[in-house]
Parts: C-alpha cells; sequence; structure tokens
C-alpha cells in the first residue's frame, strides 16, 4: 500500500514533466539562453510554493499519513562541494537537457536512448564514490 | 471523459505545472519522504555491489527502495503522458533559440521532446552523439553525487527549505549551463 503511494506520486510527476515540456531538450536549451520564462516560471512557482508550504508544515508541525513528525535535514555548511558540483552538473544537464527525473520519464515516454545517459549516470555516481575522498568538500 | 483528456493533452502552462511540482514535493513529505531523484543513482551502485569500490556505497540501500518505486512512476508517467495525453502541436518554443538552433545544424527545433539528430542509437557511433548521451550522463551522475542533489533535491527541496548550500549549488548549475550553452555545445553541436 505504501508502495502504491510512492508509485502514483511517482505516475503524477512524469506526467508532470511530460506535459510541462520540463523533459524537453529543446526547453533547457531556450532556459539556458533566456530566451523564455517558461522554465523559470516552472521553478520559480514551484520554490514559491514550496517554500511557503514548507515554512506551514513546521509552523503547524505537521505529521506524516503514519503520524510521525515531518522533518528536514539541513544540508552541511560548505562551499566548494555545492559549487564544484554543481558546475559538473550543470555542464551535464544543458549537455543532455536532462536531469535525473527527465531521464526516467524520457525512457517511459519511449526514447530508449536515454538509457544509455542513465547508464552514464550510474558510472559518473560510481566515480564519484571512488574519487571523492580526494576531492575538495 | 473525451473533453477532460482532450484539455490535459494540451500543453500545461509553467502555472500549473510549477505548483504540481511542488505538489509532488509535498505529497513526499506527507508520506515521510525527501524529493530527490539522483539518490536513485547511488542507490543503483549500491544495489549493484560497489561497496566493493567504495564505502560511499556501503548503507542499507533497502531503505531506498522506496524512491526506485517513486522513478519507476516517473517512467509510467512518462509512458501514459506520451501515450494517452500527446498534444498535436510541436513545443512552441522561442523564435531566437529555433533560430539559433539552425545555425548550428538543429532543425525541426521543438517537433520532438529532444533533437532526434542527436537521440538516436544510430547517433551514438558519432563523436557528436557519443559526447552528448555518454559524457553528458557521466557528468550528470558525478555532479549530482559531488553536489549532494541534482535539480529535485537542490532546487526544489532545498531552496523550498532556504537552505544556502543549495542556493550555491543553484548558482553552479548555472555557471555550469551557461558555459555549456555558450562556449561548448557550438562546437559539440557541430561534430
Amino acid at each position: 500500500m505504501k508502495y502504491l503511494s510512492y508509485l502514483s506520486i511517482g505516475t503524477l510527476f512524469g506526467i508532470i514533466m511530460t506535459k510541462s515540456q520540463a523533459i524537453s531538450w529543446f526547453r533547457i536549451y531556450e532556459m539556458f539562453r533566456f530566451d523564455a520564462f517558461h522554465m523559470y516560471g516552472i521553478i520559480g512557482s514551484a520554490v514559491t510554493l514550496g517554500a511557503i508550504s514548507v515554512y506551514l508544515i513546521k509552523k503547524f508541525k505537521l505529521r506524516t499519513t503514519a503520524g510521525d513528525p515531518i522533518t528536514f535535514t539541513p544540508k552541511n555548511r560548505s562551499i566548494p562541494r555545492y559549487l564544484f558540483g554543481g558546475i559538473i552538473f550543470g555542464l551535464g544537464w544543458s549537455l543532455t537537457g536532462a536531469c535525473p527525473g527527465p531521464m526516467y520519464t524520457l525512457i517511459g515516454g519511449g526514447f530508449s536512448v536515454i538509457l544509455v545517459v542513465l547508464f552514464s549516470a550510474i558510472l559518473g555516481t560510481l566515480a564519484y564514490g571512488m574519487l571523492r575522498k580526494r576531492l575538495p568538500h | 471523459m473525451e473533453q477532460l483528456i482532450d484539455w490535459m493533452s494540451q500543453p500545461w502552462p509553467w502555472y500549473v505545472a510549477g505548483p504540481l511540482i511542488s505538489l509532488t514535493m509535498i505529497l513526499l513529505l506527507f508520506v515521510g519522504k525527501s524529493f530527490g531523484v539522483s539518490d536513485t543513482l547511488r542507490t543503483t551502485c549500491a544495489i549493484g555491489g560497489g561497496s566493493r569500490v567504495s564505502d560511499f556505497f556501503d548503507f542499507d540501500w533497502k531503505k531506498q527502495v522506496w524512491n526506485l518505486v517513486f522513478v519507476l512512476g516517473a517512467v509510467l508517467g512518462g509512458f501514459i503522458a506520451s501515450t494517452w495525453l500527446q498534444q498535436p502541436d510541436p513545443i512552441p518554443l522561442a523564435q531566437d533559440t529555433v533560430v539559433k538552433l539552425q545555425e548550428l545544424g538543429i532543425r525541426n527545433a521543438g517537433e520532438n521532446y529532444l533533437p532526434t539528430e542527436i537521440f538516436s542509437w544510430e547517433s551514438l557511433l558519432t563523436l557528436r552523439g557519443f559526447v552528448v548521451l555518454v559524457l553528458g550522463g557521466f557528468l550528470i551522475g558525478f555532479g549530482a553525487r559531488y553536489a549532494g542533489g541534482c535539480t529535485s533535491g537542490h532546487a526544489i527541496s532545498g531552496l523550498s527549505n532556504l537552505q544556502l548550500p543549495s542556493l550555491i549549488a543553484v548558482i553552479g548549475f548555472f555557471i555550469g549551463g551557461l558555459l555549456m550553452t555558450y562556449l561548448l555545445l557550438p562546437v559539440i553541436l557541430t561534430l
């Protein structure tokens, strides 16, 4: 039953990403060229409503459907890992036009060659795990 | 019902999509989980025995199975939307974008979700296709884990929780994205 809820939320997410064209390589290229407001509108409104919701969840100490407190883990303070990691991610995001969420959705949409991108992303994750201790964090 | 499907088949504007993405994050919070898609890549490494090469993959991956089920849903959602909710018209891209892409040899911009010249199995054997698909994917996986999250974890979940590290990561996403778009992509696309 719990797994059915994760599956349905994921399905909703996949439909949203497809219908908003956020899975489109063209939309990401257009965003990085500042040619249209579309992607900024999507991310901006998602973050604005998200921030209001998180504030309200904390203020009213809302609980999960199972009755547990909803917790947020603060991210560790540092600059290098977020900046360098972010730049590397940004290079890949604008090259393939897909971040991890859209990758899965594109595969479901019939673009089977995205399996190659996903496999390479798994290899990239593995490489990070192996080099992690030698990188500035 | 048919009218509803017709209506849903139109492209969704940003002010519908953005709030629905925050709804996705909120629903996950209420079932006790946090929205972060790139974690599934690390989980996959762990399931595949990654702990043999790095202790970074030595964790109880069974607690992350929920996220694999979530992305299975994302695959299913992609299938549903492109099978039954397919829009008839091309993506209404900005004219400047279409013109610029024509200069770089990408025709029919917006007729599909992806430029089919690059995103095909045949293209994988060309230098351009290999760089976009293989190198691009590698950078995404490496960068997301180095930064501790991707667009969902940092730009949506992290910024919603007003996390400064997430803001630094998002600034990084844009530095990388702009470098690629303005300096590297014009070279890569014409390889």
